[in-house]
């Protein structure tokens, strides 16, 4: 009896979950969600566009916690889909802020440059280009002259900020860099840079590349520890 | 002004420097054979080769390319490009063939790199180069065949 009874139970579950779901099918698609409402107020949208300088963090008497602090703060731009776009866990680039896959569909290839016959530079040469076409979205080509993808074991896409911040910091994962060699990049390094200038049609990483490499250099100055998370 | 090799010849260009090559190709050389598709890199049709490799030529401006080496399907050749040659035209792949420029300037520069290519090799090659009439399978079987005159 009781194994007739849990049995019971368990279709007049299994009854309740499919049901809805059925009525759906059969009657129209799903309702379009409601218009979602931005995650943070205006206030901290406007915090999202600007990276704060140094100094906002000398109050944070604790070494570690202040490096931790400094290194969310660059999180502004690691996972910026500018950046993360072209750091993509998978075999293609990704494009717009809602890091769609890139069309036309781009392949890595052995050297993070694309496929014979469809290199990156196919399209993307040494600097922006505005097009000239009428087109509703897209605005310019990017360009820079070392335009290529991230190799696989620097991908971002789908990673914490802790595990980015671990992965930066692991010679193994990061192109063989030394801390120092790794804050000269973020200070200095060209595509880098190209962050703050996308071209024409581009949301730009937040704040200046200047202002990013002085909180790199401050991150490593403590410690260069990273968030737990 | 700016300088560059356009089918083994020197040329020189001296409009306005973010004149897209595609422009200059068409309008100042005379070489029409390179399309205008869609204006923005994501058809294929204006496909020619910059110093051996694929470039979309309207998202190309001129002053990028001083110095480099144009070449258009007018002047395609070499081994490769006589294999897609036969090929295409022994399957009759081009339907309306407006993109066919451009597929094949794409099809030789694969064959360059890549001799024998399978069908992903293919794919990967050709996945910007959009057919309007749909004939890629024969584009594919044509790139096929061509890499087997290339063996013997």
């Amino acid at each position: 009896m009781q194994r007739q009874d849990r049995l019971l139970q368990a279709f007049a579950f299994a009854a309740l979950l499919a049901l809805p779901g059925l009525g759906l099918a059969q009657d129209r698609a799903p309702e379009a969600p409601a218009p979602s409402t931005p995650a943070l107020p205006d206030k901290g949208q406007d915090d999202q566009k600007t990276l704060k300088p140094v100094s906002a963090f000398d109050n944070i008497a604790d070494e570690t916690e202040r490096s931790v602090a400094i290194f969310q703060e660059t999180g502004k731009v690691l996972l910026h889909p500018r950046c993360v776009n072209c750091h993509p866990a998978g075999d293609r680039p990704l494009q717009g802020m809602d890091q769609h896959l890139h069309q036309p569909p781009v392949r890595r290839g052995e050297a993070d440059f694309g496929v014979p016959g469809m290199m990156c530079n196919t399209c993307h040469g040494p600097k922006n280009v505005n097009v000239v076409a009428q087109s509703e979205d897209i605005k310019s080509i990017p360009g820079n002259p070392k335009w290529r993808l991230a190799p696989i074991e620097m991908a971002w896409q789908g990673r914490t900020l802790g595990d980015i911040c671990r992965q930066i910091k692991d010679e193994d994962r990061n192109g063989g860099k030394t801390l120092a060699e790794l804050v000269d990049h973020m200070a200095n390094d060209e595509l880098v840079g190209w962050g703050w200038h996308p071209g024409r049609g581009r949301e730009a990483v937040p704040g200046t590349q200047k202002q990013f490499g002085e909180l790199y250099k401050a991150w490593a100055a403590t410690g260069a520890h990273c968030p737990d998370g | 002004m700016v300088t560059f090799t356009l089918n083994g010849r020197e040329t020189t260009f001296d409009g306005d420097p973010d004149t897209p090559l595609l422009w200059v190709v068409r309008d100042g050389e005379r070489l029409t054979g390179t399309k205008y598709g869609c204006g923005i890199a994501q058809c294929g049709a204006c496909t020619v080769h910059v110093d051996g490799m694929t470039r979309r030529s309207c998202i190309t401006p001129i002053s990028t390319l001083e110095g480099s080496s144009v070449t258009t399907i007018e002047g395609l050749e070499g081994s490769e490009a006589d294999a897609v040659q036969a090929a295409w035209r022994a399957i009759d792949v081009p339907q309306c063939g407006y993109c066919q420029s451009g597929q094949i300037m794409s099809a030789v520069a694969l064959l360059q790199l890549s001799p024998a290519p399978n069908d992903d090799d293919i794919d990967g090659a050709m996945t910007g180069n959009i057919c309007r009439c749909a004939t890629y399978k024969r584009i594919r079987q044509a790139i096929h065949d061509a890499a087997k005159t290339l063996e013997g």
